[in-house]
């Protein structure tokens, strides 16, 4: 029960606005190779169990556990998938190592958002099918109603979500997997269509096709197999109440509920102090900045004023987002929790290339569901 | 037993009670599009049928030849990068007779769905597909079949280019 976890190989394919060359299951194939020759294992014969994240209603296939284990050399061996985002997926990964029914587990998270042809509507049926979806809202109405009651809270400003959009997307250019990385001045993320006043469309991520494989590994089988392992300090989730009645809509405590739980594991008493550098939601401008407060990682209603100061900066005292986040790599539907994971893996091990952080040791990966959900997850990470 | 029960207690519910609102329930109707991108395997079978005849892929580690193509080994992970083109003829592994429709129907004469190990792939290696031209009490397992094509100018890339399977006269019968 007490043996650490480590991360040992990471694989990812993508991440492109389309990609019709590949088949989802060779979108997946193509990250699981990867991580397998990262790790230094053979998927047939030192992988004890695979986990993937998929939402039937999103593949378009019922029981999607049925189309993923060739793909990964998981044929004939234990699969499970989970209808949750990636990090959910690695938190079962986790527990599987730590329970001790595994040594060594492959966590998969894919989007092909690209081949959702309808995406809004199979988003919609998020939402109460009796008392909210007869009214036929686009669901980034839920946004709208948040990031308004947040900003009304806490006093943040427009343009303290629109710095957010300006440094992701500027991050996004330094990162060979982004989709959407651009060279913005604030006006560019003040400025666009409306989508559900007060989010515009340039303070929302789109999407992006990609695929993303994490090995994890007994601390026994780690240290054997890798000489560069990551390690799971803690990982936690938690879901607050769905109603769209009578949700907190200021702010997000599920978040902060998921993060104390990582934190004890980690034996953290103070984030600001102890998390290094953070790869937070950003699934729309605002909430990176809800994130950053549900997290404790900065006081409520500082956020976007220490954003605007540059605390979140690749330079600053707290980078967060350096990978681009969903504004500059692209949202990855339920694989977007496993993106931040493994940039966060990238950096500790010093793989990221033109936007690697200068001595970073701790750093967290955060995610959230979207609309209209209330989901989310927080796991940290550490050399 | 229920037959000499004249009145059940409760209220009966009728179907009309639903249709007229008298119950209150919430009907929807899904409009779900999706699109599969069919990528390098598929993609490369669905153009073969386009053309008219069957591809399947070769793993060099496991000596094992598939249908349909894949990229990947699912026994032994490696690339599946070969690709042979193979006989439109196999043998029947399995069948079965279907008397009730896709949208749940029922029917007195049976779809005949079967799997067929096609001639040139390894053993156990087929495609699922309907049987025609055949009584259903003729058909068995192991029997010889090909594949009945639409017309070229019909095909459109697709597991339906191929109408059904036949049985093929064996010689001597
Ligand atoms: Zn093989």
């Amino acid at each position: 029960m007490s043996e650490r976890v480590a991360v040992i190989g990471v694989g990812w394919s993508g991440y492109r606005p389309v990609s019709p060359e590949l088949s989802y299951k060779e979108l997946m194939y193509e990250a699981a190779v990867k991580a397998y020759a990262d790790a230094g294992v053979d998927p047939r014969t030192e992988v004890d169990s695979f986990v993937s994240v998929a939402e039937d209603f999103i593949e378009g296939t019922s029981i999607f556990d049925e189309y993923v284990p060739d793909q990964l050399g998981a044929a004939l061996k234990p699969v499970h998938t989970i209808p949750g985002d990636g990090l959910h997926g690695l938190a079962t990964g986790v527990m599987l190592v730590k329970t001790g029914q595994a040594h060594v587990v492959a966590v998969e998270a894919h989007s092909k958002a690209s081949n959702v042809l309808s995406l809004p509507e199979i988003t919609a049926y998020a939402q109460d099918p009796v008392l909210n979806r007869p009214l036929k809202l686009n669901s980034e109405f839920i946004a709208g109603l948040e990031m308004h009651r947040y900003m009304h809270e806490t006093g943040t400003s427009l343009e303290q979500c629109a710095a957010v959009a300006v440094k992701n997307k500027r991050n996004a250019l330094n990162n060979p997997l982004a989709a959407y990385g651009a060279n913005w001045i604030l006006d560019d993320a003040l400025n666009g269509p409306q989508l559900a006043w007060p989010l515009i469309k340039s303070q929302a991520s789109d999407h992006a096709d990609g695929a993303i494989v994490v090995v994890l590994a007994s601390e026994t089988r780690a240290k054997v197999l890798s000489d560069r392992p990551v390690w799971v300090l803690g990982a936690g989730w938690c879901n607050g109440a769905p109603s769209l009645e009578s949700r907190e809509w200021g702010t997000v405590p599920y978040i902060t509920k998921a993060a104390d739980m990582a934190y004890r594991q980690a034996g953290i008493d103070n984030p600001k102090e102890a998390i290094k550098f953070a790869e937070v939601d950003d699934t729309y401008a605002y909430k990176e900045l809800m994130h950053l407060e549900a997290l404790g990682l900065c006081g409520r209603g500082e956020a976007g004023s220490l954003t605007e100061e540059g605390m979140t900066k690749t330079d600053g005292k707290l980078p967060v987002n350096a990978s681009g986040g969903s504004l500059g790599m692209g949202h990855l539907l339920d694989a977007s929790g496993m993106s931040r994971a493994l940039e966060v893996v990238l950096q500790l091990r010093g793989n990221a290339g033109d936007r690697q952080l200068a001595e970073v040791d701790i750093g967290l990966a955060q995610s959230w569901r979207g609309v209209p959900t209330t989901s989310g997850a927080v796991v940290i990470l550490a050399n | 037993m229920t037959s000499k029960i004249k009145n059940f207690p409760g209220t009966p519910l009728s179907e009309s009670d639903f249709t007229e609102g008298k119950v209150l329930s919430i009907h929807d109707e899904m409009r779900p599009q999706f699109a599969w991108d069919t990528g390098i395997g598929i993609g490369s079978y669905l153009a073969a049928l386009k053309e008219g005849y069957l591809l399947g892929s070769h793993c060099k580690t496991c000596e094992k030849t598939v249908i349909p193509p894949r990229t990947v080994c699912e026994w032994c992970f490696d690339p599946m990068d070969s690709y042979v083109r193979l006989e439109d003829t196999g043998t029947i592994n399995t069948f079965s007779l279907c008397y009730v429709t896709w949208d749940v129907q029922r029917i007195t004469e049976p779809e005949l769905p079967a799997v067929i190990e096609i001639d040139g792939a390894s053993p156990l290696h087929g495609i699922l597909h309907k049987l025609g031209e055949v009584k259903p009490e003729d058909i068995h397992i192991g029997m010889k079949v090909q594949a009945v094509w639409k017309p070229a100018e019909e095909r459109e890339g697709a597991i339906t280019d191929i109408l059904y399977f036949k049985p093929i006269k064996e010689a001597g019968s």
